[in-house]
């Protein structure tokens, strides 16, 4: 692609997650509405009854200023809510509450690492506002179009960050995704599902030529429901752009919505005029001040981050930076991984050992298996235990190489213990001397030949000895002792 | 009332010109989602424009040294605990439904 060298990409993205807490952001309504059926967690609040009055849910401040925070942004001291009026469906008021000139944390930055090095992606704002109800649109047998409204949704208090277009590749907006997710589960904020709809992404992109400094026409991208969505959405509209460029032509600032069974981004125009959404502060909400006793609590209370766990993980457990990086961008995989090196007491010498067993493991094959079965860590069978249970068994010899995928694979499939497994299908290495001592002897007594051979002078005789012994062994010998065994025993033939 | 002036207010400090163009009824109107007639439009135009004129009044007040506020009563900080209470019924939620299918709101369809 040697035209790609004549444009840089200019990528900013706007992210919503929705927070974590019991109730929804104006009401006693539970939060918890995936699993109810439509219709069922509502009130008077959300369906914009007469007379009701909304009120601020503390803790998803609490949760803006802890990602406010961990972003390096500052936190506002005065803040409000702002009244967004657009007439849809999904808005029951005709307006969405949410925040204007005022988010509750400004600026900041978050690290990202391009070729070895880190860069700093600015971040904008970072404001809370409530999310919308879910429409479905429907064409019947005959002809009508309508759409069937869920409030269930409607007031799940819903964060929005908003980054400075920094990024610079699709690869980059991937790791900001991904690198801001990390700390939402990790300070415990949202769950960061995209596939649910409890972590959306839209994207601003623009193309300019190599050096500019200015910023051209961009297009935004809606839709992209994963991060290889994102990904992808992002690639083919850098090319796009491109084309559109290369062919004389210029890009329309429009909205674009990513196909993703077609893996392409499609015109959604709108008209312009109709996006008036004539902000004014909300009149039913007081400001909100945001005391500095506050937001010092907050700084207190927050928890490791992802950046200081990676750090950790190299200068407490001996793991390079590269599979640091690995284990630290999914809370519940760093997780995984440090509740197994400490499932058992582990002495400081041995401790970047086991580290790099459990950590090879877990990028390797346990990685393959959960992509291939598409099973989320959390649901997997296999333990934390389980796991530094075999990578025990594996440093003591009890499984040997060629045995111990197997054995995974069946501790990955059916949850059970890593002995149990290798008993079960004689998997277990045998390095009992006084079995291998019997192997050993009735393979010297079959192989005379290969007896002479070795005293003969001819060493490489030993190897088909060895490799003759695990045969009769089925592969499950200790290959170190079977070789000591053989040498001393033709040692003594040789001497005798 | 207070609530309905503030989009007016809104418009108040936009427009330049007291009286409103035509156009400017329309893209009120598009904004809204209301099919005006002309003689609609004609007639809201002037009744606007009046309203508008109406608060130009309070234009004369000296507010210099007055900081700016979006809010009639000075109160700060009203928050909630966390704390989750059951819902409404669905039968009291969906009693008042124009039109119902199922346990949704049923609607026209809409096109942004």
């Amino acid at each position: 692609m040697p035209e790609t060298k004549k444009y840089e990409t200019v990528i900013g993205l706007e992210v919503h997650a929705q927070l974590l807490t019991k109730s929804k952001m104006f009401c006693s309504c539970p939060a918890d509405y995936i699993q109810g059926s439509p219709n069922s967690v509502v009130c008077p609040v959300c369906l914009a009854m007469p007379g009701v009055l909304p009120v601020i849910n503390r803790r998803a401040v609490e949760y803006v200023i802890m990602t406010g925070l961990a972003l390096n942004s500052t936190i506002s001291q005065d803040t409000q809510f702002h009244r967004k009026n657009y007439p849809y469906p999904d808005l029951v008021k005709g307006y969405q509450i949410s925040q204007y000139d005022v988010p509750i944390a400004v600026g900041g930055w978050l690290t990202i690492d391009v070729d070895g090095e880190q860069k700093k992606v600015g971040i904008t704002r970072v404001h809370l506002e409530e999310d919308v109800a879910k429409l479905q649109h429907i064409h019947d047998a005959q002809g009508e179009s309508y759409s069937l409204v869920d409030v269930n949704r409607a007031g799940i208090p819903l964060m929005e960050t908003v980054s400075e277009p920094d990024m610079r590749s699709p690869e980059e907006a991937r790791q900001y995704l991904e690198n801001l997710r990390a700390i939402l589960q990790y300070l415990g904020v949202s769950t960061g599902n995209m596939e649910d709809g409890s972590f959306r992404c839209d994207a601003n992109i623009s193309i300019r030529p190599v050096n500019s400094t200015e910023l051209f026409t961009r297009t935004e991208i809606k839709n992209m429901n994963s991060f290889r969505a994102v990904y992808r959405a992002l690639e083919y509209e850098v090319e796009r752009q491109i084309k559109v460029v290369e062919e004389g032509g210029r890009v329309v600032q429009e909205t674009r919505g990513w196909v993703e069974e077609r893996g392409v981004t499609v015109s959604q125009r709108t008209k312009e005029s109709a996006h008036d959404y004539r902000y004014f502060s909300e009149p039913d909400l007081p400001p909100l001040s945001i005391s500095r006793e506050w937001v010092k609590e907050v700084k207190a209370g927050l928890p490791e981050l992802p950046g200081a766990r990676r750090d950790r993980f190299v200068a407490e457990y001996g793991l390079s930076l590269y599979d640091a990086s690995l284990l630290i961008t999914s809370k519940s995989t760093a997780d995984f991984f440090e509740n197994g090196l400490r499932a058992k007491d582990t002495k400081p010498v041995e401790v970047t050992t086991k580290a790099k067993a459990i950590a090879n493991w877990m990028l390797g094959d346990m990685t393959g298996l959960l992509n291939a079965s598409g099973v989320e860590l959390g649901n997997a069978r296999i333990t934390p235990q389980g796991l530094r249970e075999f990578t025990d068994l594996i440093e003591a010899g009890t499984i040997n190489g060629p045995a111990a995928k197997a054995v995974f694979e069946e501790m990955f499939k059916s949850g059970k213990g890593a002995m149990i497994i290798a008993e079960e299908q004689g998997l277990t290495q045998i390095s009992d001397a006084g079995l291998l001592d019997e192997a050993v002897a009735e393979v010297l007594q079959r192989n005379p030949q290969a007896v002479q051979d070795f005293l003969g002078g001819k060493e490489t005789a030993v190897k088909f000895l060895v490799g003759q012994v695990m045969k009769e062994t089925r592969g499950r010998a200790n290959p170190a002792m079977i070789s000591k065994i053989l040498l001393e025993n033709l040692g003594t033939e040789l001497n005798g | 009332m207070l609530h309905w002036a503030y989009p007016f207010l809104d418009w108040y400090v936009i427009m330049t010109s007291p009286r409103l163009s035509q156009d400017e009824v329309q893209h009120i109107a598009l904004i809204y989602r209301l099919g005006l007639s002309q003689e609609e439009i004609e007639s809201l135009r002037h009744q606007l424009s009046d309203i508008l004129e109406n608060f130009q009044v309070l234009d004369q007040v000296d507010t210099s040294g007055v900081p700016p506020t979006g809010h009639s009563v000075a109160l700060e900080n009203v928050m909630r605990e966390d704390v989750a209470a059951p819902p409404m019924s669905k039968e009291d939620t969906l009693a008042n439904a124009p039109l119902r299918e199922d346990n949704y709101f049923r609607v026209k369809a809409v096109l942004d």
